[in-house]
This record gives C-alpha cells, sequence and structure tokens, in this order.
C-alpha cells in the first residue's frame, strides 16, 4: 500500500528532516510513528499527502509514484489519505455536521448524499447528539472526533494522524485512540505520529521510530523506546 | 453537469464574503458602479453625437454670394448656371433687400440699418443652393465658386469637421476616464478578492486536504469578483436607464430638433454590454489576486 524509498527531505532553510527512509506499510496496518521532537515525524506524513516532495528518492502509494503527480492527480490521491491533526483544524464558523459536510461538498456530493452520509459518519464517531453544535461548544475530544468524521467521511483507504491526542487529557486521548483502533479494524490503513509513551506501549502495535531525520527502528509489537 | 448542490455552495461561499468584507466589498461595487457609469454616458454621449452630425450633414447647403456690382441679367443667368448643373436639388433666389431684411431681423426691431449704412445697401444678391447628396457639396461648391459672377461661395464643411474633431476629442476623454476608472475597479475588487484568500485560509487548507481540484478551490473567489463586478455595473446600468429616459423625454418636450437615440432595444443592449463589463472587470481582479496569492 505504501512504499518509501530513501525518501529525503532537505527543506529550503537547510534542515534535513528526513534522510534516507525506507519503509513498508501494508494495506490495513496499524501503525505508530515514535520519535523525540523534531525527528521528521510530521515531515514523514507530509510526504504521504503531498503537502510536500522528498528532494530524493520515492514514495509510493497503491503501486504508483506520487513524486510527479498533475495537481488533478494530487487531489484524487487526496480523496484516499484522510488526516487528522493535533490542533484540530475545524471551520470556526460551521457546526460539527457543516464542518464535516464540508468534505463532501468540495468534493461534490449531493445534498442527499450529504444528508445521509454526515449523521452516519457523526453516529460511529459517537457525537450524534453534537451535530448541530459549533466547535467553540465542544471538548477537545469532540472536536477530534469530528476532525475524524470529516476526515473519514469519504471512506479513504489511509487515514494519517499526526499527534491526534496531543491536547487532550489520557483519558480523552484512549477514547480517540480506540475509536481510531475501531477505523483501523474496518479495513483502513492508520498511520499514527505521537509521543504519547503509554499508548504505544499499551497497544503493541508496529512502531516506526525516527531520530533526527533517520530510521532508527521498525518493531512488529514494539513499545515506544527505551 | 455541476450539481445544484455545488453550485449553491460555490454561490453560497463567494456571497458569505461578499458579505464578510461588507466596506470592501461596497467600495469594488461603487468603483465599478462608477466606471461603468462614465463608460456608458460617454458611450451615449458619443452615440447620439453621431447621431446629430449626421443630421446636419444631410441639411448642408451652399451659400452662394454673386459679385456686389453684378447686373440683373448677370444675376438670373447665373441662377440657371446653377440650377442646371449635376446633383443639384433646389436654388433660391434671396435679393439683397431680402438679405438686409433679414440681418435687421436678427439685430432687432427698431434698428434701422439702412440708414447707419449711409443709406446704401452693402450685401450682394446670393443662392441658397440644395444638393441630393452631402457628399456632392464640395464639388458643387468648387463648380460654383468657378462662375465669374460668383464673389463668395460658403457650405457648412469646415463646421462639420470641426464638431467632428470635437467629438473625437470627447470619445477619447471618455474612454481615457474610464480605462482609469476601470483600473481603479479592478485594483479594488483584487484587493477585497485577496481580503478573502487570506480570511479564508483555514477553507483553502482543509480543501486541499480532502482532495478538492484546484478549480474546484479558486472558484468560489472567482464568483466574488464576478458578483461583485456584476453588481456594480447593475447600479451602474439602472441609473444610465432612468437618467436617459429621464433626458429624453425633457430633451423632446423642450429642444426637440435635436435627434435622440430613443430605440429602447438598442440601449438595452448598450445596458447589457456594460453588465458584462463589469463582470469582467470582476473577473479579471479576482483573477489576479488568485493567481498571486491562492497557491494551490
Ligand atoms: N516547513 C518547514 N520549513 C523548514 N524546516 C522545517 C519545516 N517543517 C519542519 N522543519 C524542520 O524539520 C525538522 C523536522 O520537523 P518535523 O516537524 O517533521 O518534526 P516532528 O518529528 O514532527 O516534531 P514534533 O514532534 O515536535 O512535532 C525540524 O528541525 C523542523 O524544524
Ligand atoms: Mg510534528
Amino acid at each position: 500500500m505504501i512504499r518509501m524509498y530513501n525518501a529525503s527531505k532537505d527543506y529550503a532553510n537547510g534542515v534535513k528532516a528526513l534522510i534516507d527512509v525506507s519503509v513498508q506499510i501494508e494495506k490495513g496496518e496499524f501503525v505508530f510513528l515514535v520519535g523525540p521532537s523534531g525527528a521528521g515525524k510530521s515531515t514523514f506524513i507530509r510526504l504521504l499527502f503531498r503537502e510536500e516532495l522528498p528532494s530524493d528518492g520515492q514514495v509510493i502509494i497503491a503501486g504508483k509514484s506520487i513524486v510527479r503527480l498533475r495537481s488533478s492527480k494530487v487531489a484524487v490521491l487526496r480523496r484516499n489519505i484522510g488526516v487528522v491533526f493535533q490542533n484540530f483544524r475545524l471551520l470556526s464558523d460551521r457546526t460539527a455536521f457543516e464542518n464535516v459536510a464540508f468534505a463532501l461538498r468540495v468534493l461534490q456530493f449531493s445534498q442527499k448524499d450529504i444528508n445521509q452520509r454526515v449523521p452516519e459518519i457523526l453516529r460511529q464517531v459517537g457525537l450524534s447528539a453534537r451535530a448541530g453544535s459549533y466547535p467553540h461548544q465542544l471538548s477537545g475530544g469532540e472536536q477530534q472526533r469530528v476532525a475524524i468524521a470529516r476526515a473519514i467521511v469519504n471512506n479513504p483507504k489511509i487515514l494519517i494522524a499526526d499527534e491526534p491526542t496531543g491536547n487532550l487529557d489520557p483519558d480523552t486521548s484512549w477514547e480517540i485512540m480506540h475509536l481510531l483502533y475501531e477505523i483501523n479494524k474496518r479495513g483502513t490503513t492508520l498511520i499514527i505520529a505521537t509521543h504519547d509513551k503509554k499508548i504505544v506501549d499499551t497497544m503493541k502495535r508496529r512502531v516506526i521510530g525516527l531520530e533526527r531525520g533517520r530510521l532508527v527502528r521498525d518493531d512488529q509489537q514494539g513499545v515506544y523506546g527505551l | 453537469m455541476m450539481k445544484l448542490t455545488t453550485i449553491r455552495f460555490l454561490v453560497g461561499q463567494a456571497l458569505s464574503s461578499i458579505k464578510r468584507n461588507g466596506m470592501m466589498s461596497l467600495a469594488s461595487i461603487g468603483t465599478v458602479a462608477i466606471s461603468m457609469f462614465v463608460l456608458g454616458t460617454f458611450l451615449l454621449l458619443a452615440l447620439n453625437a453621431n447621431l446629430v452630425a449626421d443630421a446636419i450633414e444631410t441639411n448642408v447647403e451652399i451659400a452662394v454670394l454673386v459679385h456686389p456690382d453684378a447686373s440683373k441679367e448677370t444675376i438670373d443667368s447665373t441662377y440657371n448656371d446653377i440650377s442646371s448643373l449635376n446633383g443639384v436639388m433646389a436654388v433660391t433666389h434671396v435679393g439683397k433687400d431680402e438679405a438686409l431684411a433679414g440681418l435687421e431681423k436678427q439685430f432687432g426691431e427698431g434698428h434701422d440699418l439702412l440708414r447707419s449704412l449711409g443709406g446704401v445697401n452693402p450685401l450682394p444678391d446670393s443662392f441658397i443652393v440644395k444638393v441630393e447628396n452631402p457628399r456632392l457639396v464640395s464639388k458643387v461648391a468648387d463648380v460654383i465658386g468657378g462662375f465669374s459672377s460668383v464673389d463668395k461661395v460658403r457650405y457648412g464643411k469646415g463646421m462639420i469637421e470641426k464638431l467632428f474633431s470635437v467629438l473625437d476629442w470627447v470619445r477619447w476623454l471618455g474612454a481615457g476616464i474610464a480605462v482609469l476608472l476601470s483600473l481603479a475597479a479592478v485594483f479594488l475588487i483584487a484587493i477585497t478578492v485577496r481580503i478573502t484568500v487570506f480570511a479564508r485560509g483555514d477553507e483553502i487548507t482543509i480543501m486541499k486536504y480532502v482532495g478538492a481540484t484546484n478549480w474546484f478551490i479558486r472558484l468560489p473567489f472567482f464568483l466574488e469578483g464576478l458578483i461583485l463586478g456584476t453588481l456594480g455595473s447593475l447600479l451602474a446600468a439602472t441609473a444610465i436607464y432612468f437618467s436617459y429616459s429621464k433626458l429624453v423625454s425633457y430633451v423632446i418636450l423642450t429642444v426637440n430638433f435635436i435627434p435622440l437615440i430613443t430605440d429602447k432595444e438598442f440601449i438595452l443592449q448598450l445596458l447589457l454590454y456594460l453588465l458584462v463589463g463589469g463582470a469582467v472587470l470582476g473577473s479579471i481582479g479576482s483573477a489576479v489576486s488568485v493567481r498571486k496569492f491562492l497557491k494551490v
């Protein structure tokens, strides 16, 4: 599903954020991406949904290189990858329902589809009762659920989360992890960058470790680190 | 074919930007309105002036002044010579007494012009010559000017040329002002759309992340400029329509010899062009900002 071959990323300011990283992630996998701050986790994620291009090496998704893509193909790629961030990135002037519907509207779904899919996905993330609430009326955990709902409403094959629990307390973090786990169980390939040692250690999933831009470990049932 | 939901979404995005940008939107609409109003006014002015010029041109007459000391026989034979010329439609003889009477009338009643001139009428006999075709005026006038009995030939050619040169000048002035104002309108719309691009930064990012195509992300911003431009020119077209109707009915009542364009269909078509012009200004303005500030 995802292949990275000797991928490197040098930012314009000279920082080498990724150095010669090769990784292979199969369909339906659950992968933690760990490493100290500045290790290159976010950069790794940005390469996957082509927010950034690698300075060197290849990124291949579903058998196709995404390095040289026309912009219309980039849009198609992104429809197959959901992304979730630490700071939720919801639109503050729209309700939970409209935030999720937004993703469908810009992909030109019909109102009928929207009225059918959005409530269904809000039910899946446990937010049916809060559909009409604005982001500032929701707790951090609830906001992250809206963001996850928006990321998966289009049934992407891959879901990437960059520190999805970074702003949440431990209990809420576990709820969000559980939700992501449920989504993965239904077949979505899941990649989570995180600092949360406890969660990584408890869930015992594949762990990819980065340090100063280099791949330093890849354990099938790993723990956060020593 | 775009879905109704999508169209409503795109237009809704554009309209909410216009509302959110309140003052800037108003300024943009106002500038477009003023520039299109000026353009429309000058266009109507120029078109009407052409009509007036045509009317004057078809009325051109040649005034032929006979030598002051010409005898009655010479005058009669000149009359016959002119009448038999090709292209001449009518010749009217104006005797020197008649000419003087006409002059006295112009000076007003109670003036004894003849006495103040020392009892001698200095005016010559003259002919007013009408030609079949205004284009023949200068040719016929030249032939008549060659007659030995004829002192001077006058016709309105110079005046028409002067009128046309004034018209040209007015036209250039109007075009210049309209171009400057249009640039200002494009500039203001570009600024307004740029504000929207920045205000909608979060939305643009999310649109990219969920896989919206570039043209789809850009469309609401184009629409915003398009709507601003169209609203502005709609205002201008409405203002021109009503003030021009007023003007026409006033002119017809007071100075009815001035011909004016009253063909409603023609005017509506002109206003439609203005509307299109405003829409184009708006689109150019938003295109400038979208190209420059919306990197997708
Ligand atoms: N857009 C950018 N331009 C220049 N340098 C960047 C950019 N983004 C990240 N970097 C640099 O690249 C390196 C890796 O950053 P990255 O954000 O990938 O790390 P991270 O592992 O996500 O860190 P954190 O855990 O703090 O989020 C850092 O040194 C960072 O300063
Ligand atoms: Mg990061």
